[in-house]
């Protein structure tokens, strides 16, 4: 389907609370480094795939060509995308088309997030999802729809908070080997459970934070791929759907969307049986409960299995099946669009074997990576293979 | 295809991730203490939203104390929030449904915070409630109310706690709860 496409080069900032540099700034650090890890001139990129969230957040109208400066887009075709968190995993399947239909032979794929301008919280910003007539003079709170989701989670498979909890410290722990990182600590289960509740059954530590940072990563075709580099990271499958805005009549136990999404990307990269033909796997994770809800949508697992392979240790980064070696977003951290980047970047050096101290145990020749946004309703996924 | 050795050398020099010192963090000192430009416009928008058929019809069923849904007769689904036309089979629904004002917790939280996280003492009790006489997994998202956040469970059986006739002004808000039945 459509012409091989390669990932040849990555990129990131560290990801901070509050970055001293202006979206435009982190964009170019990350764009330089993306370019210097494969030896490529912005001359050579033929056009720009940008991710990133609202305008709210930096209350600039038309971000993203406010930003287009420092991500590289000058005299360039460039094509903004926006899926919510969905959006740093979507922004590589937006660039692999440019590539895959002939119509360009490399494409840089940027995704920036300035979270921290917004006063008093980020939160704020999101609040406008909710519906106006139905739902918004209930004063709702961002942190209502995870909260349901998760009690939903937990009620249908009569899980205990620990069970879910075990997420959180494993991500924040495989963080601490990971240079770009927010929040990596030494948590322990007992730390997550003691933690301020915040929308029961959320706590303080079940969530990743608010953040600032910028990721690219640089498309190639594949004559230009073998020119640049030995270690082309191909882009097998992407995939990505909708399920529907009306939430309350959603299956709030299992993202229906996300398996859809899956099932599109697994087709097109010829994974007839995801459990054995994924070797690592870097699912969204912004809340704890969303990783083992993503493991099952990619069919990584049964439903209502993930929770005991975390348990077994069969996700830590040396198990049979690492999710999230990054970090994840409860680690390394989650500026929104960023954040999706920083999982497909992941992939691309641990399918290299160029993760350095984060190297996964096992062998790994395929990955997937998927995230999830919009009215909590969309999945996007991307799978990639050397 | 082979290469030459020498465009390797981008690569050896790379750490992964390659970062640079950039992502230069501020501490909450500097942030509030003026190393940063802060504005205090307030961005006066103003929104007339339509409340739209369906949505009309809704609204003008809750002033009656009435809860209404639509009916698709082609996936035969009853469905709330009401709408014009069935998502799933892409055609205009069949007709409209008077739903009870009961139903069943489907999931629920206890929330102690605000939108900008300031603390609350007693907790906010969101749940979604899926509706008597609707398809199944049919909810919509409200409030429970008289009842000790202790005791909420999923599956619990609710009925709404309407306004009085003449408080009621065709909003989602002429619902003030939902008790324990």
């Amino acid at each position: 389907m459509g012409n091989r496409v390669a990932i040849v080069g990555a990129g990131m900032t560290k990801f901070v609370r509050r970055a001293q540099e202006t979206g435009k700034e982190l964009s170019f650090q990350a764009v330089k480094m993306a370019l210097q890890s494969c030896g490529m001139k912005m001359s050579q990129i033929d056009c720009v795939a940008l991710g990133t969230a609202p305008d709210t957040f930096d209350g600039v109208h038309m971000k993203g060509e406010y930003l287009s400066d420092g991500a590289g887009c000058w005299g360039k075709p460039y094509m903004r995308s926006y899926v919510g968190g969905g959006t740093g995993v979507f922004a590589v399947a937006q660039g692999w088309y440019h590539v895959a239909s002939g119509m360009f032979d490399t494409c840089l794929v940027v995704c920036e997030e300035k979270m921290s301008s917004y006063q008093p919280h980020p939160q704020g910003a999101f609040l406008t999802i909710f519906d106006h007539t139905t739902e918004r003079p209930l004063k709702p709170n961002l942190l209502w729809i995870f909260a349901l989701e998760m009690n939903r989670y937990m009620t249908t498979y009569g899980l205990r908070k620990e069970d879910i909890a075990r997420v959180a410290v494993k991500n924040k722990n495989n963080a601490l080997l990971h240079p770009a990182a927010q929040i990596a600590s030494e948590v322990t289960l007992d730390d997550i459970l003691k933690s301020e509740v915040l929308a029961w059954p959320v706590q303080r530590l079940d969530v990743s934070p608010v953040s600032d940072g910028a990721v690219a990563v640089v498309l190639a075709s594949e004559s230009v791929a073998r020119r640049v580099t030995d270690k082309p990271v191909w882009i097998e499958g992407v995939g990505w759907a909708l399920d529907t805005a009306y939430w309350t009549n959603r299956d709030l136990c299992y993202p229906r969307y996300v398996e859809e999404a899956a099932r599109m990307a697994y087709r097109m990269a010829g994974v007839t049986d995801p459990r054995h033909q994924i070797h690592v796997a870097e699912p969204y994770d912004p809340f704890d409960y969303k990783e083992l809800h993503h493991m099952e949508g990619l069919m990584l697992c049964g439903r209502g299995e993930a929770p005991q392979l975390t348990a077994d240790g069969v996700t830590a980064r040396d198990g049979e099946l690492p999710v999230c070696p990054s970090g994840g977003l409860l680690g390394v951290g989650n500026p929104i669009a960023a954040a999706g980047l920083m999982k497909i970047a992941e992939l691309f050096w641990q399918l290299r074997g160029e993760a350095g101290k984060r190297q996964i145990a096992r062998k790994a020749k395929r990955g997937v990576a998927q995230a999830w946004g919009d009215l909590m309703q969309v999945g996007t996924v991307v799978v990639l293979g050397v | 295809m082979a290469r030459k050795t020498g465009k390797l050398k981008a690569e050896r020099s790379i750490e992964a991730p390659p970062y640079g010192a950039v992502g230069h963090g501020l501490s909450d000192d500097q942030f509030h203490g003026g190393a940063v430009c802060t504005t205090t416009w307030v961005a006066d928008a103003r929104y007339a939203w339509d409340r739209g058929v369906a949505m009309g019809r809704y609204l003008q069923g809750l002033k009656q104390g009435r809860l209404l849904g639509v009916r698709c007769d082609c996936c035969g689904r009853t469905m709330i929030p009401p709408r014009v036309f069935c998502e799933q089979c892409f055609r205009p629904v069949d007709g409209w449904v008077e739903l009870k004002d009961t139903g069943t917790v489907n999931t629920f939280s206890l929330c102690y915070v605000t939108w900008d996280m300031k603390r609350l003492t007693d907790p906010q009790i969101p749940a979604v409630i899926e509706i008597d006489g609707a398809s199944p997994g049919m909810g919509i998202m409200h409030l429970l109310g008289d009842v000790d956040p202790e005791d909420v469970r999923r599956g619990m059986r609710v009925k709404a706690v309407w306004k009085p006739d003449e408080e009621r002004e065709g909003a989602i808000t002429d619902i003030r709860y939902w008790k324990p039945l």
